[in-house]
């Protein structure tokens, strides 16, 4: 289709090489999977696996559930409908996204533990011991399947959006005159043609679902990413950790799976012409107040009672006033651990998405499909995949300087927190892969041959065309990925370096070890640094929310 | 495009400049490999620093160190690794990351009880397993740990998970001294008598007797005494309960230790048996039992006012290596029997 250009050559180069990036950690865990390691799997077998692939089943179905509800009736209230109130609902949607799924578990066990704030508000009616009977037991199965679904809704919410959004308005106002009620329309039309948008965002949902640890552990529900922690830290066996990671990853395929079908017929449906947009219904009076409850509630669950209860921990302890040195530098941790992973997700995924821009071959086409399995590798199946290899070369780099009579230069990847962005790169390549392939989609190719029929050379063509056009889909894709690595844990606690902690990390600490309140000005940093991000993301809540 | 050059331009900087202060295997400093509560021991090296002028460079975690260590390998920049318990201690162990720690000064220090026969780790300071028992609801003085699986304790004990290293070495002791049969027979009825399902910490088992839910708590020494001295918003939990030390029956107290371990390649060996010996030491153990409320390792340094208030503790017997020796039994005996589900 298009000649062979150096620039091309590069692009393809680093497409290729990032695919084998990515995929080394898959190749390493299953090669460490395949050493024996009998005596914990007689352990595992008997009495934890019935049980963690019972809990994770369960987790995933229940949490996977409940976001849809929560996330496709929000969706199709405000996409559909006109009320007061609605435009601020738009913005406030989203917000849980800014809450990681450990901090909403360490916020409710934090408010419904005995002697806490309910409980304290229940005993101005009622005898002590009576009120602490009325408490729900959070450290459970359903506790974590409402607390992690509180926060997780958002992505069902933001797929959902832009499907019922764009649905064209024929379809409806056919329906309409034949007498159908909204609520047949909602049933019979608008959640079918949803399906796949809703298809996506859950998966998204239950990949989160299935990456957590900080939540299920704190819960005290085992699933499979707990049980893979516990079988390497506590049991020691590396083996039996990455066999059951190998689990997890027949569980991720089948999420892809089902996330591929769901999409399989979207292609770029609602391209350049925008469809004629259906009309909304305005609801006023008590269906007014209705929706904005109804809309309102997951909000101020998964978002404002944490966001606020984090606050109040933190003025009430004055942890304001006193500035801890240590919480800075965490937060700079994060932050630079964040940008450098964001700026290199980013310029990988641009080069992989290029490659097959410019030449569609197979080779690319692999490559890029393979780019974008990350999101599927569950942060800490990543992190004790990725050991081996980065440690690999940590350790070649040892012998050639010993070779050469140089200094030990000791552990470089793993020592100066490489590991810890080349993790984040992995993980959330996805993103960047998927936003700006999709805004590639919305360019027609035309524009590209106009471009060269006037002269213009690749770079010319990107550099005046595609690029304003994909503006949009490149800051989208900033900030999802920004926002995830700031959110995320488990990698970031097997492979950070010596003296360094993010702020992720050391609220985990500050929770395992009981005193979770002393993190919260911690925990209220990571929240801040999201909400912008999020709230800007609203703005382009017409592109996919996740990967696509 | 330019713009986001310059982002990632200014991003690769700042990582530069956060990376640039990481530690290197430069002489005159220790890497350290702590499950220990940063706020806690950075005293502990700040003294060591000024006693020494060797710099003391930190990882802390509350899980997986010695697997860190040993996937590190030969290169591994760790010297020293501190735990809170005896489990991690062995875990350490059979990971194969530790070298003997050959001092007279640790061998005179620390009785032969509190040590590994093969000098692989030697403890700092102790910590007993005990019942935070409701002042109102719990008449009895003493509690025998066997007395734990006595229906009249039905539904009214509280304690965290069964896997916890804290509850795993108690029940190690258990196996040691009763044999893994008797010791499954015991955690049935010790099950059979817990109010809720094992959740939370130890914080939280003084918080639900407090509350109400259960009469009697399993923790360690030093929570209750932080609560009481420490955390003004969790002293009624302490309030609510007193402390009592429980013992095997003809036996003596369920000790657990925080511990430390030289590690296989540690690259400053030497300042990190420095460190070690000066942990032993008299100001460290009078750090450690002040700041943390722990009992001191070392014979003669006094025992803080608020721990000396429990009562006088005496240890059981059961050498620490046979308990260590244990604890697979004994993770493997709560799965067994459900004590977490």
């Amino acid at each position: 289709m298009t000649r062979t250009t150096p620039s091309g050559r590069i692009a393809a180069a680093i497409a290729v090489a990032t695919a084998i990036v990515v995929a080394a950690p898959v190749i390493s865990i299953i090669t460490l999977a395949m050493q024996p390691a009998p005596d914990v799997w007689q352990t595992l077998i008997h009495y934890v696996l019935p049980r963690s692939l019972l809990d994770t089943a369960l987790l995933l179905v229940g949490v996977g559930a409940l976001s849809l509800a929560i996330g496709t009736g929000a969706a199709w209230i405000v996409s559909l409908h006109e009320f007061p109130g609605r435009r601020l609902l738009l913005w406030l949607l989203p917000l849980p996204l800014a809450i990681p799924t450990y901090l909403a578990a360490y916020v409710y066990v934090d408010l419904f533990e005995p002697l806490g704030l309910v409980h304290q508000t229940l005993t101005a009616w009622m005898p002590m011991q009576d009120a602490v009977r009325l408490l729900p037991t959070l450290r459970s199965l359903p506790g974590a399947v409402i607390i992690i679904a509180l926060v997780l809704y958002p992505y069902v919410y933001l797929s959902a959006r832009t499907m019922f959004q764009f649905q064209s308005a024929e379809f409806a106002e056919a329906a309409k005159t034949l007498g159908a009620g909204r609520w047949t329309i909602f049933w019979r039309i608008s959640l079918p043609m949803a399906r796949p948008a809703l298809a996506v965002g859950t998966a998204l949902v239950s990949l989160e679902t299935l990456n957590d640890i900080g939540a299920s552990e704190y819960l005290g529900v085992r699933t499979l990413t707990v049980s893979v922690f516990t079988t390497w830290l506590n049991r020691g066996s590396l083996a039996g950790a990455a066999q059951l990671s190998c689990f997890m990853l027949a569980i991720v395929a089948v999420l892809i799976a089902v996330e591929r079908y769901g999409r399989r017929n979207v292609t770029t449906e609602f391209s350049a012409e925008s469809p004629r947009l259906t009309q909304r219904t305005t609801l006023s009076g008590i269906k007014g107040v209705g929706a904005v409850i109804v809309c309102l509630l997951p909000v101020c669950l998964g978002f404002l009672v944490p966001l606020l209860y984090l606050a109040h921990q933190s003025f009430k302890r004055g942890l304001f006033a006193n500035f801890d040195m240590a919480l800075w530098r965490d937060a700079f941790n994060s932050i630079a651990f964040a940008s450098l992973a964001t700026s290199a997700a980013l310029l990988l995924g641009f080069a992989t998405i290029l490659a097959w821009r410019w030449r569609p071959t197979r080779l690319r086409f692999v490559a890029m499909n393979i780019a974008q399995l990350g999101y599927a590798l569950p942060g800490l199946v990543l992190a004790l995949g990725l050991l081996a290899p980065v440690l690999a070369i940590d350790n070649m780099l040892n012998t050639v300087a010993a070779s050469l009579g140089w200094s030990l230069p000791g552990l470089v990847m793993v020592g100066s927190g490489a590991a810890v962005v080349i993790a984040y790169v992995i993980r959330f390549l996805a993103v960047p892969t998927g936003f700006i392939k999709a805004g590639f989609e919305r360019i027609p190719r035309d524009y590209d041959d106009s471009a060269r029929a006037v002269g213009a050379g690749q770079a010319t063509t990107m550099r005046l065309i595609h690029l304003p056009l994909l503006r949009p889909a490149v800051l989208g894709a900033v900030i999802v990925v920004f926002v995830d690595c700031l959110k995320e844990l488990p990698a970031t606690l097997l492979l950070r370096p010596l003296n360094v902690e993010t702020l992720a990390t050391s609220i985990y600490q500050y929770a395992s070890r009981g005193s979770f309140e002393e993190g919260a000005l911690a925990a209220l940093l990571i929240v801040a640094a999201s909400i912008g991000p999020v709230a800007w993301l609203t703005r382009f809540s017409d592109i996919p929310s996740g990967p696509a | 495009m330019t713009n986001f050059r310059a982002t990632a331009a200014t991003a690769a900087l700042l990582c530069l400049a956060a990376f640039g202060a990481s530690p290197a295997s430069a002489s005159g400093e220790v890497n350290v490999y702590t499950y220990r509560e940063t706020k806690l021991v950075q005293p502990l090296f700040d003294a060591f620093t000024k006693d020494t002028g060797i710099k003391v460079n930190v990882v802390s975690a509350s899980s997986g160190l010695e697997q860190r260590i040993k996937a590190e390998g030969a290169n591994s920049p760790a010297d020293v690794l501190l735990t809170v318990d005896l489990g991690r201690l062995d875990d350490a162990v059979q990971a194969g990351v530790t070298q003997p720690i050959k001092s007279v000064v640790i061998d005179e220090t620390v009785p032969a009880q509190f040590r590994d026969p093969d000098g692989q780790w030697a403890g700092i300071s102790m910590r007993a397993r005990v019942i935070y028992a409701s002042k109102d609801r719990v008449k009895q003085d003493k509690i025998t740990y066997e007395e734990l699986a006595d229906p009249k304790w039905k539904g009214k004990i509280c304690i965290r998970s069964g896997q916890h290293i804290y509850n795993n070495g108690l029940f190690a002791a258990y196996v040691a001294r009763y044999g893994e049969a008797k010791a499954e027979e015991w955690l049935k009825g010790v099950k059979a008598n817990l109010a809720q399902k094992p959740s939370g910490g130890d914080r939280e088992a003084a918080r639900d007797v407090a509350a109400g839910k259960c009469d009697i708590g399993i923790g360690n020494t030093y929570y209750w005494a932080l609560m009481m001295n420490n955390d003004p918003e969790k002293k009624p939990w302490a309030e609510a309960t007193r402390v009592i030390l429980p013992t095997f029956e003809g036996g003596g107290t369920h000790v657990n230790l925080s511990g430390v371990i030289l590690a296989k390649h540690a690259p400053n060996k030497d300042n990190g048996l420095k460190l070690i010996e000066w942990l032993a030491g008299d100001k460290a153990q009078h750090i450690y039992a002040d700041a943390n409320y722990e009992y001191p390792i070392r014979a003669g340094t006094g025992v803080n006012p608020t721990i000396a208030g429990y009562g006088k503790l005496v240890t059981d017997p059961t050498p620490i290596a046979k308990i260590v020796a244990n604890r697979k039994a004994a993770s493997t005996l709560v799965d067994k029997v459900g004590f977490d589900n």
